[in-house]
């Protein structure tokens, strides 16, 4: 004798992308919060001590703003034309920034007027950098040098002339006070040392080159420019490592998260790809309203802050995590106290009787299982039920038509009733996974209730929709055959002939075909 | 050893029970009838304990004698009435009575006469019911020719006729008429209903009971209705009153001790308790698995039992908790599967409950478990279209299993192929993918790649579907780390030949080629890169099994046409090797050896043939191996090779081969003499622990004691000890019922010739070969049973001993151990 078995849902694997891990820990920030600026954000760079502010460049403004503040808490104004590239230094407490004249500012956090002024580009100076001894800058313009800057005497070390375009982007090496990097429009990104007078190290990446990053560890350089995000190896002379070609627009700034693990792009064409460090696979994406110029991740991966080319800057929270107080509340002390030997231990040579496993059915399975299909059908017709999981509406329509009552079960209904079904029917005919049930349910529907038709305006009107439905579902069946159609002749012109025949072979007497198509 | 003789089809399992009810003995033994059998079962352990075989034809009926509880009556279609002892097993008297009984009814006030139904002389369909009197006479063969009518046009069923409270009355139903006969007012009352239809169906009777204590009877109708009459004494003024429930007709009613309760079942498989007659007060029993056809109670009312239409036989609680159950084959409607042996078990696997699989043992004839394919809840009611289970196929190893089901319409078959894994842990199989709508059409065959020593990885999948493609399965990595399981199963590769429909599907022994018939034509491909390597056909006919050779005889591919053809192609030359002309039914090669029996069917018999591709002519013709349509055949695998010396059935020796029959029956062959295989046993019933203490038994320990005393003297106590244990003149006389052996100075010399102590100046070769023969022997005593569950113990172990030990001279013994060395090593050999 065996238990009554419940309905088996059809469980369909969810198309499109999977959820994994990582998806489910980029979906968890906030809705974004859009704040306006004057100009295109060329840079936003997150200051790297708490509270962790961050700080905005955009047309001649550099503004600072507080992790949850909507409104800047400090500006800094004091730029003739555009500035660039605001940058912490590794303290936070000093700020320097390009600006479009071609002098570099130094500014305190806290004070308002530069501290000191480096003047020696002749062109806008859109890179600038502290090495990580905190003493220096170095510096990037469009007049194709970088230069290195002593920031007590505010004079200038060393100026390198060897790139052919402006140079745009750069970074300093955490783990040698005496590196940085330069990014330039003439497709190399270069290598410098202070303690040499000329670079000790050429990449070419192949496109101008709009983003470059070191790794924490120092081994791995990144460099963006065109559609491509390139990683090299630095220690084995700056060997290809991967390439990688997920935007289709120029990608404008690269990112990494706090625990090293994921590389962010953001680019022109409106996306922040998220790579995986280890396997450079693309494990989550982002979407945005225009053309991301910069992006920034505080520490912790607690912000994410993308700059756009028409002023907006996009601000997206982490979400709090989400603590199970329910759990715990659930074990009652008064509970307690009325169930005994709760506690009890069983001794190796006592004899366990476990109590049967009470299983619980679903209200329509109990319904089926005393044989009562109108109702059965009633209780999977409940808004949720239908709404959020069709799929069990379905299965039981399915079940009632094996047992061949779903013509009852579905006669009998008032005007609301059939009105629910029709809606339910007319919008889900269509989905591959239930058509071949709910075509037959549309069929008894329109033989049950054909002579009522005309009686009510309500079920007339889902009669049309249902009529509407299945009408533009054939329209692109049609179109899908055709397309498959020009596709097939595609193919069969690509495929190379291969028909060798094999002597063929009638010592048997019997005629044997021979052929080597490959069918598909 | 085996003697050579001429093979015999053996049953070993299926067949029916045809309606007899069961019976439950006093000391909680049940007993039925099983085809030509009647089987005694243990309620409490489940086992059959004992056969009782002696029926030529169907068992039709049983009682337990009224006045000799340890008796039973048996009618059978042969003619015969048998009076058995069944608690050894032995008849003890034969009344022939000559027409067919078809039903047997034995009363307590009747002592020296039973009734039963018989066919009525020169007429066709009409039966009447007699009472045949037993006439008392010395010997076991009497005759039972006395035959008086008592009612005329009775039907066929058993559960037509009924006998009233203390006897005296007889009631019988058939059509819509009801007829009660009083047996001391010799009045005979006649009912009938309208035989209008209703709107409910036909209200024609099914079955017929009495109240045990009230004049009251109780019948059931196709309809499902249960009516109850009363004060039918009076022709006019009888009453009836109805109770409903049933939505199909009432198979059968049983009425508790006293008449308190009614039971009734039928095709909804549900049990229902009626209270008080009354139909609000009622208890059910759901969902027992296949329609009820019979019920009955113990004579203590604690238990009783139901006879599904499967074979099966459900033991129930009087407060309606399912007990346990008694299943060996089970009988489903189509055997769709075929039979398939699993690697792992060797047990046979076939359809067995709507939507299950069933793994049959052999050995046991029990069913091993049943696994759900489908899992869904079947609805037992006629008409409805419900998934069926239609393919199975099984990896080398056995740790894959897949499965088609397919619901049975027509023009838009609902198809789901599923792939279950054998998990180690929970010792079953478990889903591992599903896959809906695999063809477009319905799946025609379905087979792994075996590739034993390449393991799972090169494990392939391939169904063949009669959309006109066959489909390549293949298993995938699931790349995603936090997924639940590793592998799945997806579509490799699509494969058709001209829109033919693809009919078969075969692999060949190193699985480098795969052969898918379409229609006429047979096509070969390259399994590496799926490439169409070439075809073959011999028109005209479509191909209806196709099969590769094995071993030395891999190059050769055989086919069966539907015209009537069996071909042979080489695969090395392309062209047909040889072709004969024969109806072939079943192509079933040994997985073992190069032999491939095919069964023909030809005008209302089945002929055997077995052959070796690389020879035109067979190995083993057997003509009309039965009369029914064998369906199915499966070699299954020894556990041991058997020795068989004749060279004509050298290809039974690794495997032994069964079918299927239409009618459900399961047959192998033997080479076994009818004598071995068919002496009932009782050895079964005597369990050596239960012995108890008599002067005999402590005069027999006192003896052990003593020769273990002897062997420790000597210096050689284990061999000795060894063929203690084995002392078989001893065992069989412990184990044999008294009255059964032969008289007692027979029994004497053998039993003093086993005491005595006649190898005391033994040398120690001597011992050495001795051990030798004892581990042969008991060989061959494995190998005897293992071959069936029919198969019981056999007297000529008793011969084979009484020779062994005394009536040898010396150098004949040594002769003989001689020739048993040579044996052992020849077949060591394969």
């Amino acid at each position: 004798m065996a238990a009554y078995k419940p309905v088996v849902v059809q469980a369909c694997p969810k198309l499109g992308e999977k959820i994994t891990q990582d998806t489910l820990y980029w979906r968890g920030y906030k809705t974004p919060v859009q704040i306006k600026e004057f100009g295109a954000i060329n840079k936003i760079d997150f200051s790297p001590v708490p509270p962790y502010n961050y700080a905005v460049t955009a047309s001649s403004r550099i503004h600072i703003y507080g992790r949850y503040s909507q409104e800047p808490i400090k500006t800094f104004s004091r730029f003739r034309d555009a500035a660039y590239c605001a940058t912490y230094r590794d303290d936070g407490r000093l700020l320097a920034a390009g600006s479009e004249d071609g002098s570099i500012c130094l500014f305190d956090v806290s004070g308002k007027a530069p501290l000191r002024q480096f003047e020696g580009h002749t062109k806008p100076v859109h890179l600038v950098g502290f090495l990580s001894d905190k003493y220096r800058i170095f510096s990037g313009g469009d007049d194709y040098s970088s230069k290195l800057w002593d920031i007590p005497s505010a004079t200038e070390m060393i100026s390198y002339s060897e790139h052919t375009d402006y140079v745009r982007c750069g970074c300093a090496s955490k783990v040698n006070a005496d590196v940085f990097i330069t990014g330039s429009y003439d497709h190399t990104v270069k290598v410098f040392d202070a303690r040499t007078k000329s670079s000790v190290m050429t990449i070419e990446h192949g496109h101008p080159v709009e983003s470059v990053l070191l790794f924490p560890s120092g081994g791995l350089l990144v460099s963006a420019g065109g559609r491509y995000v390139k990683v090299w190896d630095v220690l084995k002379g700056g060997q290809l490592l991967v390439s990688l070609k997920n935007h289709h627009k120029t990608v404008t700034c690269l990112c990494l998260n706090s625990s090293g693990q994921r590389l962010l792009s953001g680019s022109l064409d409106r996306h922040v790809k998220i790579y995986s460090t280890t396997s450079y696979k693309v494990v989550h994406s982002f979407n945005y309203a225009t053309s991301i110029l910069s992006l920034a991740l505080s520490p912790e991966d607690e912000t994410i802050v993308v700059g756009m080319t028409n002023g907006v800057l996009n601000v997206k929270h982490r979400k709090p995590e989400e603590k199970n107080e329910n759990s715990q509340k659930k074990i009652q002390p008064a509970y307690r106290t009325y169930v005994k030997g709760r506690s009890y231990m069983p001794k190796q040579e006592d004899f366990c009787v476990s109590k049967p496993v009470k299983r619980v059915l679903r209200k329509y399975d109990k319904l089926l299982r005393s044989f009562q299909s109108s109702k059965a059908l009633d209780a999977v017709l409940e808004p949720p039920i239908m709404l959020h999981t069709p799929e069990v509406t379905v299965a039981v329509m399915q079940e009632l038509h094996r047992r061949g009552t779903l013509r009852s079960a579905l006669a009998g209904r008032d005007e609301k009733q059939v009105n629910l079904l029709l809606t339910f029917v007319a919008r889900r005919v269509i989905e591959p996974r239930f058509t071949s049930v709910l075509v037959i349910v549309a069929d008894m529907i329109t033989d049950i209730y054909q002579p009522v038709v005309g009686q009510s305006a309500i079920v007339d009107k889902q009669f049309l929709k249902l009529q509407q439905a299945i009408g533009k579902e054939i329209d692109y069946q049609e179109e899908l055959l055709e397309v498959l159609g020009m596709m097939d002749t595609l193919f069969a012109t690509f495929t190379k002939k291969r028909d060798t025949c094999l002597e063929e072979n009638k010592s048997n007497g019997v005629t044997e075909i021979i052929e080597t198509n490959r069918n598909y | 050893m085996v003697s050579p003789g001429a093979l015999r089809v053996v049953r070993c399992g299926g067949g029916g029970q045809r309606g007899a009810r069961a019976v439950f003995s006093a000391d909680s033994y049940l007993l039925y009838a099983s085809g030509d059998f009647v089987k005694v079962h243990s309620v409490n352990t489940e086992e059959t304990l004992l056969l009782l075989c002696g029926h030529a034809d169907l068992v039709t009926g049983i009682q337990l004698n009224p006045h000799n509880h340890m008796q039973l009556y048996s009618s059978s279609l042969d003619g015969t009435l048998k009076l058995w002892d069944f608690m050894d097993g032995i008849p003890i008297k034969t009344f022939t009575v000559g027409p067919k009984l078809l039903a047997l009814y034995v009363l307590a006030s009747a002592e020296d006469s039973v009734f039963v139904v018989v066919p009525k002389k020169g007429e066709r369909d009409t039966f009447q019911l007699v009472s045949v009197k037993l006439t008392k006479g010395a010997g076991q063969d009497l005759e039972g020719k006395e035959l008086s009518v008592v009612l005329d046009g009775v039907g066929a069923s058993p559960k037509q006729i009924a006998f009233g409270r203390e006897d005296s009355y007889v009631v019988s139903v058939k059509d819509v008429n009801l007829q009660v006969y009083f047996f001391k007012l010799k009045l005979l009352n006649r009912f009938s209903l309208s035989t209008a239809k209703t709107k409910g169906g036909d209200n024609s009777f099914s079955c017929v009971v009495c109240h045990p204590t009230e004049d009251c009877i109780a019948t059931g109708h196709a309809d499902g209705k249960i009516r109850l009459w009363r004060n039918f004494h009076h022709k006019k003024a009888y009453t009836y009153s109805a109770l409903h429930w049933h939505h199909d007709t009432v198979m059968d009613l049983a009425y508790s001790l006293e008449g308190t309760r009614l039971l009734s079942g039928g095709v909804e498989s549900v049990l229902v308790q009626w209270h008080n007659e009354s139909s609000c007060q009622k208890d059910f029993l759901p969902r027992l698995g296949s329609p009820i056809e019979c019920i009955s109670m113990s004579s203590d009312g604690v238990l009783c039992c139901t006879l599904h239409t499967d074979n099966r036989i459900s033991i129930i609680n009087s407060n309606l908790r399912f007990s346990r159950s008694i299943q060996g084959l089970i009988k489903s409607r189509d055997v769709k599967t075929g039979l398939v042996v699993d690697p792992r078990t060797k047990a046979l696997v076939l359809n067995g409950e709507p939507g299950h699989l069933q793994f049959y043992s052999l050995q046991s004839d029990q069913q091993l478990f049943s696994l759900d394919i489908v899992q869904r809840q079947y609805i037992h009611q006629a008409g409805l279209k419900q998934s069926e289970l239609v393919k199975v196929a099984f990896s080398a190893q056995g740790t894959w299993l897949a499965t088609v089901e397919e619901s049975e319409e027509v023009a838009d078959p609902e198809l789901q192929l599923k792939l279950w894994f054998y998990s180690e842990e929970t010792q079953s199989f478990a889903l591992n993918t599903r896959i809906n709508t695999p063809h477009d059409n319905h799946i025609t065959d379905m087979c792994f790649r075996d590739m034993a020593e390449l393991g799972d990885d090169s494990l392939i999948l391939v169904t063949t579907g009669r959309d006109c493609v066959f489909k390549v399965w293949v298993m995938v990595e699931d790349s995603d780390p936090e997924a639940h399981q590793s592998v799945s199963w997806s579509c490799d590769f699509v494969g058709g030949y001209h829109n033919y429909q693809a009919t078969n599907c075969c692999f060949s022994e190193d699985g480098s080629l795969l052969a898918v018939s379409f229609e006429e034509t047979v096509t070969v491909w390259d399994s590496l890169t799926w490439e169409l390597k070439c075809t073959f056909c011999h028109p005209p006919g479509n191909i209806r099994n196709i099969c590769f050779g094995r071993l030395t005889c891999s190059k050769y591919l055989i086919g069966a046409t539907d015209y009537g053809f069996l071909c042979c192609w080489n695969l090395l030359t392309c062209a047909l090797e040889w072709s004969a002309h024969l109806n072939v039914v079943v192509l079933q090669p040994d997985p073992l050896s190069e032999h491939i029996a095919a069964v023909s069917w030809l005008s209302k018999e089945s002929s055997l043939f077995v052959f070796k591709p690389s020879e035109p002519w067979p190995i083993y013709i057997q003509r009309n191996l039965c009369k029914e349509k064998i369906l199915l055949a499966a070699f299954v695998p020894r556990d041991e090779p058997e020795m068989i010396s004749s060279e004509k059935y050298c290809w039974l020796r690794k495997s032994q081969l069964f079918f299927l029959t239409d009618t459900q029956e399961l047959m192998t062959l033997s080479t076994k003499s009818l004598e071995e295989r068919l002496t009932p046993s009782s050895k079964q019933l005597a369990v050596e622990e239960s012995l108890p203490m008599t002067p005999f038994s402590v005069l027999l320990g006192k003896h052990r004691r003593q020769q273990a005393q002897e062997d420790t003297d000597l210096g050689k106590p284990v061999v000795h000890n060894k063929q203690e244990q084995a002392s078989p003149a001893v065992k069989e006389l412990l184990h044999t019922p008294a009255h059964v052996l032969p008289s007692a100075s027979f029994l004497c010399t053998i039993f003093i010739n086993s005491l005595l102590i006649s190898k005391e100046n033994k040398s120690a070769e001597e011992v050495a070969d001795e051990v030798e023969m004892e581990s042969e022997k008991a060989e061959d005593d494995s190998d005897e049973e293992d071959v069936t569950a029919m198969e019981q113990e056999d007297a000529s172990h008793m011969e084979l001993l009484g020779e062994m030990t005394c009536k040898l001279s010396k150098s004949q013994e040594k002769e003989l151990r001689k020739i048993r060395k040579m044996d052992y090593s020849w077949i060591s050999a394969f």
